[in-house]
């Protein structure tokens, strides 16, 4: 008897309770209201995401599969193809940091092996609290340790992302996992049920208590200190059987016996089972009593919604039930046949001989409930008076500041933990703009990058949206590669609060139009919503995860001063703009707006350029201005190099705003003296703002603004700064 | 001795860095490489046995102690007593010295925490099977990876090291001083590989495999791997 209660607990509405009563046509028992639920959930259904994403564009001439599988692909030539996906782990990272980041990363790793891939890179973009904030360290500590513990495990390098601190995630932080894999254009898999007649084998680690209604758990907000009570609700997870798992399933991919495989995530059993049948227009019977529990009496409504982790789901041939069970005994991995395809287009569910459920596949995807929320669209912040602050009088003492400050300053801290060179494909290591990966048995290399900036996105979803596609692409495109394609990851409050949900519409609109504008088609992604705890939600984070092609690996550019007396200029211009800076942050410990402008067709031209510019060999090195400015921009291509510079700028603006404002659309590059005439051509061809300010030499970084020496600093002092600050801030812990 | 060495290659169930051998073997060097399963005995007439690095069993218990008794690890054993070269790289290095075929231990990194970057190394014993190609005292750089690297043995054991000259590798800065700072992990007497006593069975910390070839910045390791096919060659 299904009671009101239970329907509340399920996290069902009555509207959509009435909406199942309609489908069957008669009372859900209490099982399929358990997967009425999971499948239901915002997380597994995006039911409050779905009508503002249809707007993401999705298609382009080397999208081999967009939104919709565990990953999307895209086609890089030469028979190959890279599959990649971002996920969150919000909510299960701040319970228990270890394990949640740990199986963030072991999730996102399966969603694209089943693609048939072989995961080569991951990413990892990281919101933390203030440290001085309440458990902050412990879980910057956990979240560390598990994505390193579970990555270096498995060995899937980690290579890039990006970490800040903020306030305004002192009770939810966020942890956006990315991955990226290789596969044969023509050894694609996919998560379809087909061919009736045709086993469902279960493999990998046996079905645990463990994680019953996780997906539901992302669905919800914090309330006071609920987190101790929802503590079951996080997974373990065991990098070596999902080792095991990932080599096992590749080696079967290389036989002809997989039909389809999807990995158990979000909703388990129930989600892979109801969209393998969904996708392919089949039906399935599974018997439950079949599936290898961890322990006895368990119920087939926990078998069901379990989230225990390692576990994959695979439709194999008939005739070729062998040879699959042969590859998994050799990896000592558990398989069993738990079920088959039918015709049916049901999910008949068995569990002691008795039938446990019996629904119809496709409606509960295709008649999941879609919300047009209620929404009210957000005020950009503006300023609130920095324009009448005085300049500072000691411009050195602004830059050392910003170097230290957590949000800039080196995170070695977190990525020598992370082993970033097994599968030796790691050109450019974590810590310039985008990072770069060779793939073997070809001249190219992929360039990855995970990019936003919450400050920006906390004055002006739009634009703060917009402005982390155009950074990613920028980044990307400082190396030499071409940016390819996106994964979006988009983490915000509750969808039911109208506010939040005009920044999730404001916020999916700047990314739609700037990967127009940019023609980078966004092809897999997640929503993270409910991150806030007792009505206080997290700044709007709409995360890009980026791949960028690069042709020829020997053309890569890098961020370092290379050369002493190379020309350094400057591409695209500074505008006034100090709102929503590190520097306002830090210095002035200021937080306004307004979010810096962004012109997308200049963006757009500036990739094009810096591309080209590669691709000719012109330039010796280039870097992104992005955050803390053009000072902290030169001050990093000055330490990577372990060279100085001698700058000399014209007083369009405000020195401050010159310094350290975060005008988009703009990098610093260096060349040989003798290229400068066909840069200067080729920048005037994409009408790309061209100025050359100084030269690299000696040791010490030097910045004069119309005449005058506002900057002299050593490098090695200012890179002490930079490589240190991190780690002391860290250290200074005492919880670890 | 006919045609190009052999590399044999093992895959315990978790090794990571199998293919980066074989790359390193295959690709960069020319020769050719089996993979050998750890359940097998058989070691393919190989004429380079390398223990790749990775998390054999997840380094469930402790680093290497459940690979060792993998069926392939007789073989190796066999193999190394009658003077074939076995490198253990790594996690490999673990192996070898849960299996007893080098001498001493390997402890949690005194950071507690793993460490993935570049160190120096000083070269110590160029007369072993794999740094053949290196001159005495050369300082090189070169990858480590690993959350328990900090080497350790008796002290009679550590004398023995030291006098036979079979300390391959020390950790040191970059201009060839073996001080603490430059240390990475705590390792006894900055020890970064060892070899036994007749220097054909050879494990390090550091990944040569990493550092193979010029697009990773990087290719001094290639010569480890070199040298134990050159002296092939020349056998």
């Amino acid at each position: 008897m299904i009671t009101a209660e239970l329907i509340a607990d399920h996290n069902l509405s009555d509207e959509e309770y009435s909406r199942i009563l309609e489908i069957l046509g008669r009372e859900p028992n209490l099982v399929e209201l358990g997967v009425f639920s999971a499948m239901w959930s915002e997380h597994c259904s995006y039911k409050s995401s779905r009508i503002h994403l249809k707007n993401l564009p999705t298609s382009g001439p080397r999208v081999i599969q967009g939104p919709g599988e565990n990953a999307g692909i895209v086609d890089i030539g030469d028979g190959l193809a890279v599959a990649f996906k971002m996920e969150s782990h919000n909510h299960p990272s701040y319970i228990e940091p270890y394990q949640g980041a740990a199986t963030g990363v072991g999730g996102i790793l399966r969603d694209v092996f089943t693609m048939g891939a072989r995961p080569i890179a991951s990413l990892d973009s990281l919101r933390f609290g203030r440290l001085d904030a309440p458990r902050m360290r412990h879980l910057v500590d956990g979240v560390v340790r598990g994505i390193a513990g579970y990555g270096n495990c498995i060995g899937i390098p980690t290579v890039a992302g990006e970490t800040t601190f903020h306030a305004g995630y002192n009770r939810n932080i966020l942890v956006n996992v990315m991955n990226v894999g290789v596969v044969e254009k023509d050894r694609i898999f996919r998560g379809r049920a087909e061919g009736a007649g045709n086993p469902i084998i279960y493999v990998g680690s046996k079905t645990g208590r463990d994680g019953i209604h996780g997906a539901t758990m992302a669905s919800e907000e914090f309330v006071g200190d609920e987190t101790r009570q929802k503590r079951p609700t996080v997974q373990v997870g065991d990098p070596f059987t999902e080792k095991l798992l990932l080599e096992a399933c590749l080696e079967l991919f290389r036989t002809d016996a997989v039909v389809g495989i999807q990995d158990m995530g979000a909703a388990g059993l129930t989600s892979s089972a109801f969209e393998m049948a969904g996708r392919a227009g089949s039906g399935l019977e599974i018997d439950l009593s079949k599936v290898p529990v961890r322990e006895p009496g368990m119920t087939p409504y926990e078998i069901l919604l379990s989230e225990s982790q390692e576990r994959m789901l695979l439709v194999a041939r008939r005739d070729r039930l062998e040879t699959v069970m042969a590859v998994f005994a050799k990896w000592d991995l558990a398989a069993v046949e738990i079920g088959r395809v039918t015709d049916s287009g049901r999910v008949v569910l068995f569990f002691d001989g008795r039938i446990v459920a019996d629904l119809p596949a496709a409606p509960l995807s295709d008649r999941a409930p879609v919300y047009d929320r209620p929404r009210v669209p957000p005020r950009p912040l503006g300023s609130m008076g920095w324009e009448r602050m005085p300049e500072p009088e000691d411009y050195g003492a602004c830059l050392r500041a910003i170097l230290a400050s957590p949000n800039v300053a080196e995170k070695s801290w977190i990525w020598t933990q992370y082993d970033h060179m097994v599968g030796t494909n790691t050109v450019e290591r974590p810590g310039g703009d985008a990072a770069l990966l060779r793939i073997k048995g070809t001249r190219k290399a992929i360039a990855v990058k995970s990019d936003v900036n919450p400050f920006f996105c906390a004055c002006d979803p739009y634009r703060g949206a917009a402005i982390a596609v155009a950074e990613a692409a920028r980044s990307i495109a400082a190396t030499g590669a071409r940016p390819l394609a996106v994964t979006d990851c988009l983490n915000f409050g509750s969808p039911e609060r109208p506010e939040i949900m005009g920044q999730f519409e404001a916020a999916v609109r700047g990314l739609s139009d700037a990967c127009r504008a940019l023609s980078v088609p966004v092809v897999s992604g997640n929503v993270s919503f409910y991150n806030e705890t007792d009505g206080r939600a997290i700044p709007p984070t709409p995360t890009v995860g980026m791949v960028g092609l690069l042709e020829d690996v020997s053309r890569r550019v890098g961020v370092a001063f290379r050369a002493e007396g190379d020309v350094v200029a400057l591409l695209g211009e500074a505008r006034d703009e100090l709102g929503a800076s590190e520097y306002l942050r830090t210095v002035h410990g200021r937080e306004e707006g307004p979010c810096p402008e962004v012109d997308l067709e200049a963006e757009r031209r500036l990739v094009d350029l810096l591309v080209r510019l590669a691709e000719q060999g012109l330039v010796a090195s280039a870097h992104d201005v992005s955050d803390g400015g053009l000072a902290v921009a030169l001050a990093e291509c000055a330490m990577k190099g372990g060279r100085g510079a001698e700058i000399s700028l014209p007083e369009t603006i405000r020195p401050s705003a010159l310094l350290f404002g975060e005008t988009t659309g703009r990098a610093v590059i260096t060349f040989a003296a003798a290229n400068e005439s066909s840069i200067r051509k080729a920048a005037a061809a994409e009408q790309v703002p061209f100025r050359a300010v100084g030269n690299v030499c000696g040791s010490v970084l030097s910045v004069r603004v119309s005449g005058r020496l506002l900057v002299e600093e050593k490098v090695d002092s200012l890179a002490k700064i930079w490589r240190t600050s991190f780690e002391s801030a860290i250290a200074a812990a005492d919880v670890l | 001795m006919s045609g190009k060495p052999l590399f044999a290659i093992v895959v315990f169930p978790g090794s990571n860095c199998d293919q980066d051998c074989h790359h390193v073997a295959t690709e960069l060097l020319g020769c050719r490489a089996e993979y050998v399963w750890h359940r097998d005995t058989d070691l393919k007439n190989a004429d380079v046995v390398i223990l790749p690095g990775g998390f054999a069993y997840g380094d469930y218990l402790r680093a290497g102690a459940l690979a060792r008794f993998s069926p392939v690890m007789e073989s190796v054993a066999r193999f190394a007593m009658d003077g074939g070269p076995v490198l253990g790289i790594c996690n490999g290095f673990q192996v070898l010295l849960e299996a007893g075929l080098l001498p001493g231990a390997v402890r949690v990194n005194r950071g507690l925490r793993y460490v993935c970057r570049d160190v120096h190394l000083k070269v110590e014993n160029t007369g072993t099977a794999f740094t053949r190609l290196y001159e005495p005292g050369d300082v090189v750089r070169m990858p480590i990876g690993h959350m328990e690297g900090n080497y350790t043995a008796p002290p009679e054991t550590l004398t023995e090291l030291e006098y036979e000259g079979r300390i391959v590798f020390r950790y040191c800065d970059a201009e060839g001083r073996i001080t603490d700072a430059a240390n990475p992990n705590g390792a006894t007497a900055a020890i970064a590989g060892i070899s036994n006593r007749e220097g054909n069975v050879v494990g390090l910390m550091p990944h040569p495999d990493r550092c193979a070839e010029g697009v990773l910045g990087n290719d001094v390791g290639r010569r480890m791997f070199e040298s134990a096919a050159l002296a092939l060659a020349r056998r």
